[in-house]
């Protein structure tokens, strides 16, 4: 399978269970490894990560910056720059691997198989061609059709999205519209073709929240409208809580806890897990005295530690003799297609979660 | 309309009243406070314009409270924390300090008192020289203002940096060597070096992932409580306002439309903008997904060079009427404490005052 599955941490099981029930899911993804080679050591930016999203669904993907979350994205959509990134595992869109797949066929999958919502727009949006004729661009790719007929799709796109009088911005730089709006033309952009499946890699971080609640409600609406697969990438729990069906966490390049979102919210197993829920004020609750940060930083992806990746911060590393310092956890399932990487027993995570965690968020 | 409309505050009252760090005793008082950034043009520069970044705030700051500013992006807060310590000169206003005018003092007569107002800057990546050590930086603040301490410089340094929880051996390494987080507590540390009074921070924690955002707000918390800080607080996200906030003003274009205590804004806000910015945030709470009553802000901010007139959310507004075109709403006290700049305000069921009278007197 892999070039790297013989040095990496793990206990020896190469074959994990995937996370779903769905063999038939749009998107399969399937032992995923990114590393790049750089002076410093390999960075093991995607240690073997397994997750599926069937079309009509919505999966969201949580983890703080750094943790492999945009090279996952970018990996799917066949964008990472030839060369610099060493690929293994199984891609699997609508049934055909898109791992070690030749980058022009990959390109003809874009735009209408999948699609792409970026963090920043001006870095998806050229800045010397008008916003109606990037959307016109895209759109004449995949469909037959004359420019006009072209342009009448792209006024109609920038309506959907809620840019103000369309017919007469359809002809704007991006520079001429707002940080807002110009989110809105990259989704109307991105959604041109009706895309199968979509990837928004942290698509309102930069916004203000009136204009993010905008967003989401699109992308919700968009994808009802279309019955696309979604996959939304967020460090923002509020925003998954929002729009996905199941949460995939990750830390360090790996998947750490999986389920639905109401087991996430509910009932999360994983310490990462609580030490997000614990991080985070909310307003849905009575205010609390204090957060409750996890201690120190998130690992280098060059140097991961031993064992646990999350072991130098976690309170319950020593419940398990030194297991947790020196075997990696696998990727199991607990139960109801519930999966977390942890060693700590059933009834170690049940009381820590009752009697630690919850009464305190 | 009723605050459950509202939705994004719990519906239970605190039971400690926010009221309790109000000494009575103003720190820093604000009024009539504006900047103008003229705009100009052609080959004699000349003002064509304005931007109306500040326009005419009347605040004041309690010893040891923390008040924060929120409002959308290009609403003015940077402005306002720069104008504060006088890193801008104001256009019109006055800003009393510990009660002394500060408005238009000199670099030279600002210069004693920059030991008492520090600001913390919002990116922690570029407000710290690269090419300077850690002991230089922290240590700086001692030098420009000469003062001696009783073990030296050094020991001086390296208590503050123990004091944020950073290592006393980090004091010969660059920034470059730190996390996000880390750097921000060396900012941190080197406000602190001289004790002073008031500490105006410019989102401190909005570049930081949630866990270390955590660990910095309970730092903050803890210093204030230990050096009897008092805190102007810049933010966009409402949950971790509500955290740190004694009281909070939420700005709109350069103005404020509304300022009051910590509970009374989040369970009782008055200002339609205020529902709307609460009503917006994501709330991590899965079983409340589609069965949130929202108020959808439609378009974007208009310029602060063309302010609408009257009323200068009115553009947004799904409640405006011909009187907020024609007629400023003035920010009037509608309850004790609680002041609101609308013709038509929200949640005055609950009041004790009459807002109509009130309002428009
Ligand atoms: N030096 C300047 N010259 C001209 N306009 C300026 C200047 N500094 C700020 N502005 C304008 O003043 C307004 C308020 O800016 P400010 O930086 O205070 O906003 P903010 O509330 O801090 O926003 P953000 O949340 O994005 O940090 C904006 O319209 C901004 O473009
Ligand atoms: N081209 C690259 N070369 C080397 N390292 C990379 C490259 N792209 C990403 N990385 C590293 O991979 C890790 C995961 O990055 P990323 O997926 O962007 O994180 P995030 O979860 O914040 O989206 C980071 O440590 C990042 O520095
Ligand atoms: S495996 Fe050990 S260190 Fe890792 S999360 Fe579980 S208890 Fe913590
Ligand atoms: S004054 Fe009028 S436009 Fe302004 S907030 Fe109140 S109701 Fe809306
Ligand atoms: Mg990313
Ligand atoms: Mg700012």
């Amino acid at each position: 399978m892999s070039e790297f599955s013989e040095d990496s941490l793990d206990g020896g099981a190469v074959i994990r269970p995937e996370p779903s029930k769905n063999p038939d899911a749009f998107l399969q993804v399937r032992g995923l490894r990114v590393h790049f080679p750089t002076d410093d050591g390999v960075v093991k930016s995607v240690d073997d990560l397994s997750f599926s999203v069937a079309r009509g669904k919505t999966l969201g993907i949580v983890g703080e910056s750094g943790s492999g979350k945009s090279v996952t994205s970018l990996s799917v959509m066949g964008l990472h720059k030839a060369g610099t990134a060493k690929i293994t595992g199984e891609i699997l869109l609508d049934g055909q691997n898109l791992v070690g797949m030749d980058a022009e066929k990959v390109r003809a999958l874009r735009g209408k198989r999948m699609a792409m919502i970026f963090q920043d727009p001006l870095s998806a949006m050229h800045p010397f061609y008008t916003v109606g004729n990037q959307i016109i661009e895209a759109y004449r790719v995949h469909n037959k059709v004359t420019k006009a007929v072209a342009r009448k799709h792209a006024i109609d796109m920038l309506d959907k999205v809620g840019i103000p009088n369309p017919k007469g911005r359809v002809d704007d730089y991006p520079h001429q519209f707002s940080g807002g709006m110009r989110q809105r033309a990259m989704i109307a952009m991105a959604l041109s073709c009706d895309p199968e499946l979509l990837i928004a890699d942290e698509p309102t971080t930069a916004l203000d929240v009136t204009v993010q609640a905008q967003i989401l409600d699109l992308i919700r609406d968009l994808q009802q409208e279309f019955n696309s697969a979604v996959i939304i990438i967020t460090h923002d729990l509020g925003v998954v809580a929002e729009l996905a069906d199941d949460i995939m966490v990750m830390y360090a390049g790996r998947a750490v806890e999986y389920s639905t979102a109401e087991d996430i919210f509910n009932s999360p197993q994983h310490p990462y897990t609580w030490g997000l829920l614990g991080s985070m004020p909310r307003l849905d609750r009575d205010r609390t005295e204090r957060l409750l940060p996890i201690p120190g930083t998130p690992p280098s992806l060059i140097n991961v530690p031993d064992g646990c990746p999350f072991n130098p911060r976690c309170a319950y590393a020593n419940l398990n003799g030194d297991l947790s310092m020196t075997v990696r956890p696998e990727f199991r399932d607990i139960g109801g297609d519930h999966h977390i990487a942890c060693h700590l027993s059933a009834e170690d995570r049940v009381r820590i979660w009752d009697t630690e965690i919850r009464p305190k968020l | 309309m009723s605050i459950e409309n509202g939705d994004a505050v719990s519906a239970q009252t605190e039971t400690e009243p926010t009221e309790s760090k109000r000494t009575g005793e103003a720190l820093l008082t604000v009024e009539g406070l504006t900047k103008h950034f003229p705009i100009r043009k052609g080959l004699l520069q000349r003002q064509v314009g304005a931007v109306q970044a500040v326009d005419g705030l009347n605040f004041d700051v309690q010893k040891g409270e923390t008040l924060s500013l929120v409002g959308e992006s290009g609403c003015g807060k940077t402005t306002t924390g720069r104008l504060l310590t006088r890193l801008l000169e104001p256009t019109a206003g006055k800003i009393v300090f510990d009660g002394k005018d500060i408005s238009h003092l000199s670099v030279g007569k600002m210069r004693p008192l920059r030991r008492d107002i520090q600001m913390i800057f919002q990116d922690p990546y570029s407000s710290l020289n690269p090419r300077h050590t850690v002991g230089t930086i922290v240590g700086a603040p001692f030098k420009l203002q000469n003062v001696k301490t009783e073990h030296g410089t050094k020991r001086a340094v390296q208590d503050l940096l123990a004091l944020v929880g950073l290592s006393p051996e980090h004091y010969n390494r660059y920034p470059h060597e730190f996390s996000g987080g880390q750097r921000q507590r060396i900012g941190i540390a080197r406000t602190l070096a001289l004790r002073p009074k008031l500490i105006v921070a410019d989102e401190p924690v909005s570049a930081l992932d949630v866990s270390i955002q955590a660990q910095v707000v309970n730092l903050l918390e803890d210093l204030q409580n230990e050096f009897d800080l008092t805190y102007v607080m810049i933010a966009h996200d409402l949950s971790v306002v509500r955290h740190v906030s004694d009281r909070v003003a939420v700005m709109y274009l350069g103005k404020i439309m509304e300022i009051a205590d910590r509970t009374a804004l989040y369970e009782r806000p008055m200002h339609p903008y205020t529902v709307a910015l609460l009503s917006a945030v994501p709330i991590p709470d899965t079983s409340r997904r589609g069965n949130r009553e929202r108020i959808r802000l439609q378009g974007d901010v208009p310029s602060p060079v063309n302010p609408p007139s009257g009323c200068r959310f009115r553009t947004r507004c799904w409640k405006a009427q011909e009187i907020c075109k024609v007629e400023e709403p003035p920010l009037a006290e509608l309850a004790p404490g609680h002041r609101a700049a609308c013709h038509f305000p929200e949640n005055t069921d609950k009041l004790t005052i009459d807002p109509t009278g009130a309002a428009h007197s």
